[in-house]
């Protein structure tokens, strides 16, 4: 492969990028939330390009630990969300407003 | 043909992501999640690690994306109406976008590091034990010995986890809510 670490860097800010937009202008909690993982996995994909190519596993077991305490986040998050669902009968955000002011 | 690869796979997990912010419908927002987990996992292959690619796939598209797909199914979230931020989060989200996609650029065109990943050193020689392996072996070598305590506090964090779960969907279901179907359902049966 010819492909040189600049690429996979792009590549891991341009989705990075995505998900930031996509938090930030999507309104429903779950699609934001999907957002958030896909701004985790783009710091994954950086972090196992570099230990690739410097030839160090520290970057691939630091990725191994975070899809670890990312299912964990996950299944927390869910579980908020479903709670929030159960007592305002939403998820949409605009809707979730009350702590404004 | 692995660079033909790359740029496939490239394109794919891009695609899918920016289809992933775009969807309207938020299944499909799932769907295209997935796709772009497993480009993403088809890019940790082409870069040698590959158990994290099969990690990618079990436990992001298989278990938390299934948990998504649940979620989504349960709550019932499809609402016609097309929520849109307001003009100022608009702006700043796009000039956020703006930012960071320059910074990538400007990394990719200013930095230029072209070269090709190194070979990889043979695997057996113990003194190199944390030099970069495909094997899941060195993966777990490495767990068990210099990163003995983060795997450790990980385990905890997951019954912590666990543990919240249980309590958050325990704790929030009220209890009128349980007496009113109790009733009912002895309502039903005494007739």
């Amino acid at each position: 492969m010819t492909v040189g670490l600049n690429a996979f860097l792009l590549l891991a800010g341009l989705l990075f990028a995505i998900g930031f937009l996509g938090v930030l202008v999507r309104r429903n909690t779950l699609v934001v939330y999907m957002c958030l993982e896909l701004m985790l996995n783009a710091v994954t994909l950086a972090l196992v390009g570099v230990s690739r190519y410097h030839l160090s596993l520290d970057g691939s077991i630091f990725v191994f630990f975070i899809i670890t305490v990312a299912a964990a986040e996950v299944a927390l998050g869910l579980a908020i969300i479903v709670a929030l669902y159960r007592r305002r009968q939403t998820v949409v955000l605009s809707e979730l407003a009350e702590l404004r002011n | 043909m692995a660079d033909f690869l790359f740029y496939v796979f490239a394109a794919l997990t891009l695609g899918s992501a920016a289809l992933v912010v775009l969807s309207k419908n938020a299944v499909n927002c799932a769907m295209f999640m997935i796709l772009s987990l497993m480009g993403m996992a088809a890019l940790f292959l082409l870069l040698d690690a590959y158990f994290l690619a099969a990690l990618q796939v079990l436990v992001y598209a298989g278990a938390v994306m299934v948990l998504f797909v649940f979620i989504l199914m349960l709550l019932d979230v499809s609402d016609p109406v097309r929520h849109l931020p307001s003009r100022p989060v608009l702006l700043t989200a796009l000039g956020g976008f703006v930012i960071l996609c320059a910074g990538s650029a400007a990394l990719f065109f200013l930095h230029v590091d072209g070269a090709p990943p190194p070979a990889i050193p043979p695997a057996g020689g113990e003194a190199h034990a944390m030099s970069f392996a495909t094997s899941p072996r060195a993966f777990g070598y490495a767990l068990f010995t210099k990163y003995l305590l983060p795997l450790q506090l990980a385990g905890f964090l997951l019954l912590v986890a666990m543990v919240g779960v249980i309590v958050l969907s325990k704790r929030l279901v009220s209890p009128p809510v349980r007496h009113q179907t109790v009733e009912a359902a002895g309502a039903d049966k005494q007739p």
